[in-house]
């Protein structure tokens, strides 16, 4: 079955491939020679992969097939056991698996039931072996479209993958063949996919990173700074994703079906995994199209039901799900201690982020500044059901050539852990009165220290001597209440004035800026007419301050040092 | 990274700045927030170089970095743990309407105040426990009702309106009223403060004003009785409606029970508004602080009465007086001008007195003197007529104080040329003065 390609590989050659290991899909990724990632089809042309595995009479089934199987195999068919990896069964939710091989406890692990090798005989199969033989599949896969044999990979896993996971994953990876080099969170892959762009360019910028899978959300708050990524806040939920979507379809066409027939598909097992299977492809199609059919054969007792549904239609059913699918990500920007102001970028991952309604709910929830990332708002957004495969890929072909150690040391806590600035540092425009003048960033809050910015600063039309007054900038959220002329005569309708009173109370935020400590004054004299100033402002690891302020194209300049701050607080844990 | 370009001029150097180097160090930064940084991307990669300078790092240190980070995940929370009622285990989903959802999930303490994130987390935490695979690993039956009720509660505490449907019926996250009897014996406040509380939670208007203590001012008491005079609820009782039967049945009597159902609803919507008047004023009346203020206000009120009776009893007061002492000074001035009067007629009297001697002196004086006629002769009718007329003349237009005068050089004297040299010279200094006509004298004076 499995091809493995020996040839066109050295000893001690690392070929590894970038990996999005999901609890419901995964994909796999390259990076080409231009740098780019690029995602793996496997042998049925998938680039999402299920991660399903089943089993007949011995044959191994892997992706979309083991998926099918869900109908008339599903005791030997293993899905969504991603989670399960290095937990205990007291720890695990096996609600995913109920249509499936219910997890069991075997010795300290989780293991699943199922008959591998041969009809009748049930073997106990640990969800470590199960996750070896799936990544055996999906190195194989990528393999045999690569011609070279890869042996090691770059893992994305969640944010909250604890310690225990991760050291399973390694070894069930070990076990297949596939080098785990490093494993990188999914949200920092997804920016990663978008900043490794060849037009991206090193922004400083705040990032939501959304990744709504199938069986769970995870949302992410991510500090972009110089290109290094700092998490801020994360939220995770099992009750909304995916799955919850399907579900509304198949209540909704289980209704529909009942009017006619009398029996609810959902009692049935079967039927209820045929359903689900096609209300999964509907709900596809119903993100690129306005209009969708779902037709199952024999859905139950022997009828055939076909039946069609519009986007419309969908989104008012699932309206209350969309709702939970913003609040979710409003609440983890909450938790970084932010506002919906502060976002410059969402990133939409995973398979459920193909929703167009879950998008537009966004771009009503961020100010228009904030650029959402997802297909149905941005032509030229990556898919989102690949971005952490490609983030994968590249942080892959950018260690593959480094020694084992040398990750090891890259990785350490000693080079990650790095102070944060609290506050922003900036330069007072306009008017040097702390009251008046206004606060221009040069280095956003929660940049990784050591960092340098530079900023080149007009000057008054007539030239002349100017102060350069550096200070720290706090974030400030003002809400003026703006009311709403009440709009009189107009007495056609009732929803109107209803609209109206909503409307009353509307506030307006706005992201301002309160000049906090005053760091350092510097002066820059007899500039000439129509001249710019260029500030640099450099933070120490420790954080002393390293001013520089010069005319641009003058020699010279002013240059100053700050002390570090007595004592650095540790964050709160 | 680009250097940012700023349009907008700095500011023009402050006339006297000078500083030594023309840089001037005032503040610090502000302490820092340790973080982990993703081990991910090409930047990291040249930080990682930057900051190991081939250093290697022990486990010891890595320890001692980690522990120092901001934590970013969740714990699993240990404030969703509450020990699970048998009684409660053993319910079937099929009666979830009578079941309290939070005392399924462990939130019996939060209720209504529990938050979206710790019902998803709670839930999860349920789940991992009672999962009917689970019952089955530990050999038990494969009893799965709890595991459905535990689904159904969360099914209504993540959906926001039949979150509120519920939380409108929850007796459990309600206050009773104290007595009359406990609010003595816990003290007002204590007792009432948790009811209102209890009851703001329906409250459309967020936040709800507090009851307040013994301090509290007037201003804040009438605010708080105001506002919940004027409570404006979202409490509502769909939840206790009765099950409407399957629109596949009898349509009319599908009609039927939805009428009653809204009719239950508003009736019971009716019934807690006055429920709550009734509650609010229970509480008033037993509201110290209502009754001092009525009294400060009496208080006030009275005093302010008896300031202005005052004022007016001193107005009145000082009215009579004003008029009293007028009258006094009317008097006064009435006696002073009687006395000057009396005083004036005496002299007057006098003064006609002394003329009419004076005059009986002049004319005496003439008589006396014979008329002025030369010794010797016999003063003729006429001469008499003449001179005494002549003295008439003198005497109407003389003052009294030259009769005087003249009466005081007459007096005495009978010689005639005597008599006769002082009427002429009288009569000279007269008409001198233009008081006579010199032709007015017929005799004297010639």
């Amino acid at each position: 079955m499995t091809v493995v390609i020996d040839g066109g590989l050295a000893e001690g050659e690392v070929n590894a491939i970038g990996i999005s290991f999901g609890n419901s899909n995964s994909s796999i990724a390259y990076t080409t020679g231009e740098g780019k990632a690029e995602v793996i089809a496997n042998e049925e042309g998938d680039r999402q992969i299920p991660s399903f595995l089943s089993y007949i009479e011995g044959e191994e089934y892997h992706g979309t097939q083991a998926k099918s199987q869900l109908v008339r195999n599903s005791n030997n068919t293993v899905a969504y056991f991603r989670d399960y990896l290095g937990q205990d069964l007291d720890s695990i939710d096996p609600t995913p698996c109920h249509a499936s091989a219910h997890p069991q406890k075997h010795e300290s692990t989780v293991a699943f039931s199922i008959q591998d090798t041969e009809p009748e005989t049930q073997n106990v199969v640990t969800v470590s072996e199960i996750t070896t033989r799936h990544i055996r599949r999906l190195a194989s896969s990528a393999s045999d479209f690569l011609g070279k044999k890869v042996n090691a990979a770059v893992i994305s896993v969640p944010t909250n993958f604890s310690e225990a996971q991760r050291e399973a994953l390694t070894k069930a990876s070990k076990a297949a063949g596939v080098d785990v080099l490093q494993m990188i969170s999914e949200p920092t892959a997804a920016v990663l996919a978008y900043d490794a762009r060849p037009e991206a360019e090193v922004k400083d910028k705040m990032i939501v990173v959304a990744d709504l899978g199938g069986t769970r959300s995870d949302i992410a708050v991510i500090a972009s700074r110089g290109g290094m990524y700092s998490i801020l806040s994360t939220s995770h939920d099992y009750e909304t994703a995916g799955a919850q979507l399907d579900q509304i379809l198949v209540d909704h066409f289980a209704k529909e079906f009942m009017k006619k027939h009398k029996t609810d598909p959902r009692q049935n097992a079967k039927s209820l995994a045929k359903l689900k299977l096609e209300a999964e492809a509907t709900k596809k199609a119903l993100s690129l199209g306005g209009n969708a059919s779902l037709s199952v054969e024999s859905l139950a007792d022997g009828v055939d039901f076909a039946s069609t549904i519009n986007r419309t239609r969908y989104e008012l059913l699932a309206g209350k799900m969309f709702g939970a699918f913003t609040r979710l990500i409003e609440d983890a920007v909450k938790k970084a201690d932010l506002d919906v102001l502060d976002i410059d970028e969402v990133i939409l991952s995973g398979g459920t982020s193909h929703t167009p309604r879950i998008s537009t709910n966004l771009q009503r929830l961020f100010p228009p500044s904030t650029r959402i990332l997802s297909p149905s708002t941005l032509p030229t957004a990556i898919d989102p059901s690949s971005l952490s495969a490609r983030g994968a890929a590249i942080q892959a072909s950018l260690i593959q050539e480094f020694e084992k150690e040398d990750i090891e040391q890259s990785t350490h806590p000693m080079v990650t852990v790095t102070p944060h600035l609290r506050n922003a540092i900036g330069v007072l425009v306009v008017s040097e009165d702390v009251k008046k003048g206004l606060f221009t960033a040069l280095v956003e809050r929660e940049t990784a220290v050591p960092c340098r910015r530079a900023g080149v600063f007009a000057v008054p039309r007539e030239g002349g001597n100017v102060i350069i007054k550096v200070c720290e900038g706090i974030r400030d959220i003002k809400i003026t209440k703006k009311e709403k002329a009440k709009t009189n005569g107009k007495a056609d309708s009732d929803s109107d004035s209803d609209d109206d009173q909503e409307e009353e109370d509307e506030e307006v935020k706005e992201k301002v800026w309160k000049v906090g400590t005053v760091l350092a004054e510097a002066a820059i004299r007899d500039v000439k007419k129509g001249g710019k100033v260029e500030v640099t402002v450099n933070v120490g690891v420790d954080l002393g301050v390293q001013i520089t302020a010069r005319e641009v194209g003058g020699k010279g300049g002013v240059r100053g040092n700050l002390d570090k701050p007595r004592s650095t607080e540790n964050g709160s844990a | 990274m680009a250097a940012v370009q700023v349009s907008l001029p700095l500011p023009v150097l402050p006339q006297g700045w000078s500083e030594e180097k023309d840089f001037k160090p005032i503040g610090q930064l502000s302490s820092a927030t340790q973080r982990n940084i993703e081990p991910v991307g090409p930047h990291f990669l040249a930080h990682a170089r930057r900051k190991r300078h081939h250093r290697t790092f022990s486990e010891d240190e890595r320890i001692q970095a980690q522990e120092n980070v901001k934590r970013v995940e969740d714990d699993d929370a240990g404030d969703i743990s509450e020990p699970e009622d048998p009684l409660m285990l053993q319910r079937d989903a099929k009666d979830w309407k009578g079941q309290d959802h939070y005392a399924v999930l462990g939130l019996s303490k939060y209720r209504y105040k529990a938050t979206e994130s710790q019902i998803k987390r709670a839930h999860r935490k349920k789940v991992l426990r009672h999962h009917p695979d689970k019952k089955a690993a530990a050999g038990s039956s494969e009893d799965d009702s709890f595991f459905k009720c535990i689904q159904k509660a969360t099914e209504i505490l993540l959906d926001p309106v039949k979150r509120r449907q519920f939380d409108s019926v929850d007796e459990a996250a309600g206050v009773e009223p104290p007595s009359k009897k406990q609010a003595q014996k816990q003290g007002f406040f204590k007792s009432w403060s948790p009811v209102f509380e209890a009851e703001g939670r329906f409250s459309k208007d967020q936040p709800v004003p507090k009851l307040g203590d013994d301090n509290s001012t007037k201003e804040e008491v009438e605010e708080f009785y105001n506002f919940w005079y004027n409570f404006d609820s979202w409490r509502s009782f769909e939840y206790q409606d009765e099950d409407v039967p399957d629109d596949n049945e009898n349509r009319d009597q599908k009609r039927h029970v939805e009428r009653k159902n809204n009719n239950a609803r508003k009736k019971k919507k009716t019934e807690d508004t006055a429920r709550l008047r009734a509650l609010v004023d229970t509480c008033m009346q037993g509201d110290e602080r209502i009754k001092r203020f009525k009294k400060e206000q009496q208080a006030g009120k009275n005093k302010k009465r008896l300031e202005r009776e005052a004022a007016e009893k001193k107005e009145k007061e000082d009215k009579i007086k004003a008029a009293e002492e007028q009258e006094r000074l009317r008097k006064e001035a009435e006696e002073a001008a009687k006395a000057e009067r009396a005083e004036g007629k005496k002299a007057k009297e006098a003064a006609k007195n002394a003329v009419k001697k004076n005059k009986r002196v002049l004319k005496g004086s003439v008589k006396d003197a014979n008329y002025l006629v030369p010794a010797g002769e016999e003063a003729g009718a006429k001469r008499v007529d003449d001179v005494l007329n002549d003295v008439e003349a003198v005497m109407a237009k003389i003052e009294p104080e030259e009769m005087a005068l003249l009466a005081s050089k007459l007096n005495g004297l009978k010689v005639a040329d005597e008599v006769g040299s002082i009427w002429g010279d009288e009569i000279k200094r007269l008409v001198d003065a233009g008081k006579i006509e010199d032709g007015d004298t017929k005799v004297l004076g010639k």
